[in-house]
């Protein structure tokens, strides 16, 4: 998948794309799967940005990493819900199959796989979306090996995709409770992090400031070198902790 | 452009905050982390600030140094900073030494037109000189009178608030005049050269 100048320049349109399906993650997030005219093709790991517009012109956007393949016929969106939060409020609780909802993208050739390369990816609660995306992807161009994957939630219940991730033989850390058959470590600490270090690949760091902040400095220590690091984190700043820093 | 159907917005266009650039919100008393690379670790007593490239007297400064310079009244910055992920962080201060000190010591040569800031981490973004001079940009190591935390690029990271944040480098390092433009992470990454908050100049082709 190279990316040309063109299509560059195709993602930074703004499109209508079309809803074409609303899921709820509890009381925690709305996945929604949306057609886009035109689509430039993401890579996994890239994101895009979705407007609403009021009659008056006020507009309100927020991105979204894709967690759908880049062969999906859709973009798919994991929307967490932020407590007071003016868009994911209105995602999760207004919108329809059949609405339209203005978009751009894909956007980020950083937070980005190749699919080809190997990658490690450790996602923390909604931090696991990008990483789905790698996981599909690495599943469709049947290459699932090149891809290993750590991810870290409250309770399973919390864990977006979690059935997904698991089939996958992602490493599920569950803070607050033990997995699902009494399996995997109950966060992702220093020693478990150490564990999957592995220099010769990228790795994909995303969730909180808190948790991306104690992972990068695991990674590190266990000798994951600094170049090969990406993060991509959200929220506001966690307090540096990071003795006791997991999500 | 497609209204989006139920869509009224929660803060509507008539109260919304002056100081709010098109398409942001006000984040409050909070300061989200965006950082591509992993959080640096650096001593404040080993830091140190070079400019160099098309100056007369490329100077290297430690902290130290630097916090002589300012004397008493170090320069401080209260206003406003944008983050294109649409957050802006209203009335903030920084305390520290305006760029325009620094580049007067250096003594930038008369065919400099643009600089870029690097990292401890090589994290680079590039701005036209005009936009870095005339008390538009400090170099700062106090965010409302307390050190700079490492995750919001301390010790020690430079501000140029009329631009989106990334165009203001954590853990600065190094500054460098150059007669042409040489776009850095974000801008060979998908986003806009130059990030006028004011123009919504977000991604590459806005």
């Amino acid at each position: 998948m190279t990316e040309t100048g063109q299509d560059r320049r195709l993602a930074a349109v703004w499109r209508d794309a079309t809803v074409v399906d609303v899921r709820h993650h509890g009381d925690l997030a709305v996945i929604l799967r949306l057609e886009v005219p035109d689509r430039v093709v993401h890579r996994p790991g890239q994101h895009y940005v979705i407007r609403l517009r009021a009659e008056d012109g006020y507009t309100a956007s927020r991105s979204y990493s894709a967690v759908s393949a880049p062969s999906d016929d859709h973009v798919e969106i994991y929307v967490e819900r932020v407590p007071d939060g003016e868009v994911s409020g209105f995602l999760a609780e207004v919108v329809e199959p059949g609405d339209e909802l203005e978009c751009r993208g894909p956007i980020g050739r950083w937070f980005a796989w190749d699919g080809h390369t190997p990658a490690l990816g450790i996602g923390g609660g909604s931090g696991v979306a990008p990483l789905v995306s790698m996981l599909r992807h690495a599943r469709d161009v049947g290459r699932p090996e090149l891809l290993s994957l750590a991810v870290s939630a409250r309770t399973a219940a919390d864990l977006p995709y979690r059935e997904e991730l698991e089939a996958a033989g992602a490493l599920v850390a569950l803070t607050r409770e033990r997995g699902a058959r009494g399996l995997g470590p109950s966060r992702l600490d220093g020693a478990v992090v150490g564990a999957i270090t592995d220099p010769g690949a990228t790795a994909f760091v995303c969730g909180s400031a808190r948790f991306t902040l104690a992972m990068e400095s695991y990674l590190l220590s266990a000798g994951q070198p600094e170049g090969s690091i990406r993060v991509e984190r959200f929220g506001p700043s966690g307090e540096i902790e990071e003795e006791e820093a997991s999500e | 452009m497609a209204i989006t159907r139920g869509f009224t917005g929660r803060r509507r266009q008539a109260e919304r905050d002056p100081r709010l650039p098109p398409g942001q919100y006000d984040v409050g008393k909070s300061w989200p982390v965006l950082t591509a690379e992993p959080t640096a670790r650096i001593d404040a007593d080993r830091w140190s600030l070079s400019i160099g490239g098309l100056v007369a007297n490329p100077t290297t400064w430690s902290l130290r140094d630097l916090k002589k310079l300012a004397g008493g009244d170090s320069d401080t910055y209260r206003g406003d900073i944008h983050c294109v992920t649409t957050w802006s962080k209203l009335d903030t201060s920084f305390t520290g030494i305006s760029l325009d000190t620094l580049l007067e010591a250096a003594g930038p040569l008369p065919e400099a037109t643009h600089v870029v800031e690097e990292s401890t981490t090589r994290y680079r973004t590039n701005l036209p000189l005009e936009d870095v001079t005339g008390g538009t940009a400090w170099i700062v190591w106090e965010h409302e009178g307390k050190p700079l935390t490492r995750e919001h690029g301390g010790p020690v990271r430079m501000i140029v608030p009329h631009l989106y944040f990334w165009k203001s480098a954590k853990w600065i390092s190094r500054i460098t005049l150059l007669d042409h433009d040489e776009p850095g992470f974000w801008e060979l990454n998908g986003y806009h050269d130059r990030g006028d908050p004011w123009l919504e100049q977000r991604f590459d082709g806005d």
